[in-house]
């Protein structure tokens, strides 16, 4: 399978008419508030340097206004970096020149926005089929193609309604449908599901994890819920004020928070879904009849060990026995500890 | 003693350029337009020439074309656009009764003019007003000159036009045009200017190209505003159509024309009636169109 990672490289972004002036002083150290009274500009990004493994998903994690959406525009670079490399394949996108650039977006990216971004005057099909339209794909195939994943969101049957007849769930649908149909190696995800109300977005994400299951594709997800980037990002990075200052998967993150700001955001986690049984296991099996296999969560191993009454369990994987887990560890790792 | 005895004269007597310097500058502009179009009219003419043989042969076909089949197009397409029967029937009976009274002629006239100058009108300011969207270095050249356009007195400029092109249909067609033609400009670059921002990101995102963007976007978003800005310089052709009189355009404007001269009340208030009744129909008709394009705007839920 083709290597489809993303590496960002030491990428600044300086909003403003002469960005590039400053990124010495950003480099030297100075702040964004510092930059935004003394000169007018506004930091976008900060050194960033993230490594997307190839058909997983990253997701990029922040609270509003740290730079997540600047972020991910870098990626197909709807936004120019001020400094900084974009390596896919080999090939900087920052380089890139505009035709390759309109190929690149055609062919190995596809994107679904926050606010959804449907064409009104559009119907969901012609919505769907929209990306592939722009590559020249027939009207016979698009179509095609197009039904067969508004089928796989669960829309079949929408086809002739217009974005504005149809509830922001499925709106956002059509937004999936359409990047899916693209068939890109590379999807983005802007807070795609942020505009849903709880329900519709724990949908949603099923639906997501379910396609990746299969499709493996490279996904940058945005978001700012922990609940959500932890159900499903394989990576995680967190950006505060334009910098990344943890990443890493979200076991790595709830256990070893970075600094105060991080702890404080996984303070309400619920460890006991996030940490898995391997990251805490003894070694050498335990005395016991049970057995849970490796990569379960610590809440599956609680009840077992509860049902059956029995105080420890034996992690297996594919070649045997791994380590064990005991009641009294189990729960120990799912109590937060108190903030130091 | 009033506030002049006291005040020095530079100060009550506004300081004029003298009276013959005021007659060589006027002169000396006056004799250069003149060979201006001493030396270009007729490049000037050839110009227009090909926009002349238009008119007059949409012209000849109106009114060679037998009135009952005119009133049956007429019918068809006021139904095609609005898909109203009333506007329809009103149609058909406005166009028998203006007949009936003997303006059929007139009437004649006065359409292929409104329909000549507003083809006119689009083929030259849709393309112009998205040009304008494109680039705010042409829209703020463009704006100031279409203001002009629209605010100096239409006679000001029945004056070069007479002078380059004569009395007759085409300069006519132009003092139309020059008047009826800032909405769709303005409009046209307006509405391509609205387009949510979001919208054309993900066009930009999924590789579409600066023509794919246009039509397939930045256009078929911005047709409602288009829409009305047609509207607009079909019924700012109509208002012009008196002026167009006089300087030779034939049509329900020069009866009009000949009433007001002649103090006949009751033929100046059925021709401008008539005006009015295609006026109307020419709204209604292109309101609803551009209505019906927009249907996707219309909500289930949500
Ligand atoms: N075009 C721009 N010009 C100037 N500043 C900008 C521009 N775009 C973004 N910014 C600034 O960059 C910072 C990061 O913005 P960004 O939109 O990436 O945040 P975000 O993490 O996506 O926030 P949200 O969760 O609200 O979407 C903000 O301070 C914002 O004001
Ligand atoms: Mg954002």
């Amino acid at each position: 399978m083709a290597d489809n990672s993303i590496e960002v490289k030491g990428l600044y972004k300086i909003f403003g008419p002469h960005g590039e002036k400053y990124i010495d002083a950003v480099k030297g150290g100075m702040s964004k508030d510092e930059l935004n009274v003394k000169h007018g500009h506004v930091l976008g990004l900060k050194d960033i340097n993230i490594n997307m493994p190839s058909a997983k998903i990253q997701v990029i994690m922040g609270l509003s206004g740290s730079g997540k959406s600047t972020m991910i525009r870098h990626i197909n670079r709807l936004i120019e970096p001020t400094v900084g490399e974009v390596i896919y394949q080999g090939e900087d996108i920052c380089k890139m020149s505009k035709a390759d650039l309109q190929q690149f977006r055609r062919h190995k990216t596809a994107m679904v926005f926050q606010k959804f971004a449907l064409l009104p005057h559009r119907t969901v099909i012609d919505n769907t089929l929209f990306g592939i339209e722009l590559q020249g794909v027939s009207r016979g195939e698009s179509e095609e193609r197009a039904k067969h994943w508004l089928k796989r969101v669960g829309l079949d049957g929408y086809e002739d309604y217009y974005p504005n007849q149809l509830s922001g769930g499925m709106q956002q649908r059509v937004g999936l449908a359409r990047a899916l149909t693209n068939d890109a190696d590379i999807l983005l995800m802007d807070e795609a599901f942020s505009a849903l109300d709880p329900l519709i977005r724990m949908d949603m994400q099923s639906i997501l994890l379910e396609l990746q299951d299969e499709l493996h594709k490279t996904i940058v997800f945005i978001t700012h819920d922990l609940d959500e980037a932890l159900r499903l990002g394989d990576r995680i990075a967190i950006l505060r004020d334009g910098a990344v200052i943890q990443q890493g998967t979200g076991q790595e993150i709830v256990l070893h928070p970075a600094d105060a700001y991080i702890s404080d955001f996984v303070k309400e986690v619920n460890r006991g879904r996030v940490i898995k049984v391997d990251t805490i296991m003894g070694s050498g099996s335990a005395k016991s009849d049970l057995t849970i296999e490796s990569g379960s969560s610590l809440e599956n191993a609680a009840k077992m060990m509860t049902e059956s009454e029995i105080s420890a369990v034996n992690v297996v994987g594919a070649n045997g026995n791994l380590g064990h887990v005991t009641m009294k560890t189990v729960i120990d790792a799912m109590v937060t500890p108190a903030t130091s | 003693m009033g506030l002049k005895d006291i005040l020095p004269e530079v100060m009550t007597e506004f300081p004029e350029m003298g009276r013959s310097d005021i007659r060589d500058f006027k002169k000396g502009i006056d004799g250069a337009f003149r060979d201006f179009v001493h030396d270009y009219g007729e490049v000037i003419e050839n110009f227009f020439y090909p926009l002349k043989m238009f008119l007059s042969w949409f012209d000849r076909l109106m009114l060679s074309t037998p009135w009952p089949l005119l009133i049956l197009v007429f019918a068809i397409l006021v139904w095609l656009g609005s898909r109203s029967w009333l506007i329809t029937i009103g149609t058909v009976l406005s166009s028998l009764l203006i007949g009936y009274l003997g303006m059929w002629e007139d009437m004649m006239h006065t359409l292929a003019l409104i329909s000549v100058s507003t083809f006119v009108c689009l083929a030259v300011g849709i393309p112009i007003g998205i040009l304008m969207a494109k680039s705010d270095r042409l829209q703020s050249v463009v704006v100031p000159v279409l203001d002009f356009m629209q605010t100096i007195p239409a006679f000001v400029y029945l004056i070069p036009v007479l002078m380059l092109l004569g009395i007759g249909k085409a300069p006519g067609l132009i003092a139309v045009c020059i008047y009826a033609m800032p909405p769709v400009i303005r409009l046209t670059d307006l509405g391509i200017r609205l387009v949510d921002k979001d919208v054309l990101e993900a066009a930009d995102a999924f590789g579409a190209s600066g023509r794919q963007k246009m039509f397939s976007v930045q256009l078929p978003l911005a047709l409602p505003n288009v829409f009305a800005g047609i509207n607009q310089t079909i019924m700012m052709a109509l208002a012009m159509v008196v002026v167009a009189a006089l300087i030779g355009a034939p049509g329900l404007g020069s009866q009009v024309l000949k009433a007001v001269n002649n103090q006949y009340l009751t033929l100046g208030l059925m021709n401008g009636s008539a005006i009015v009744a295609i006026a109307i129909v020419f709204d209604r008709v292109s309101q609803r169109f551009g209505k019906r394009l927009q249907r996707h705007t219309e909500t289930i839920h949500g």
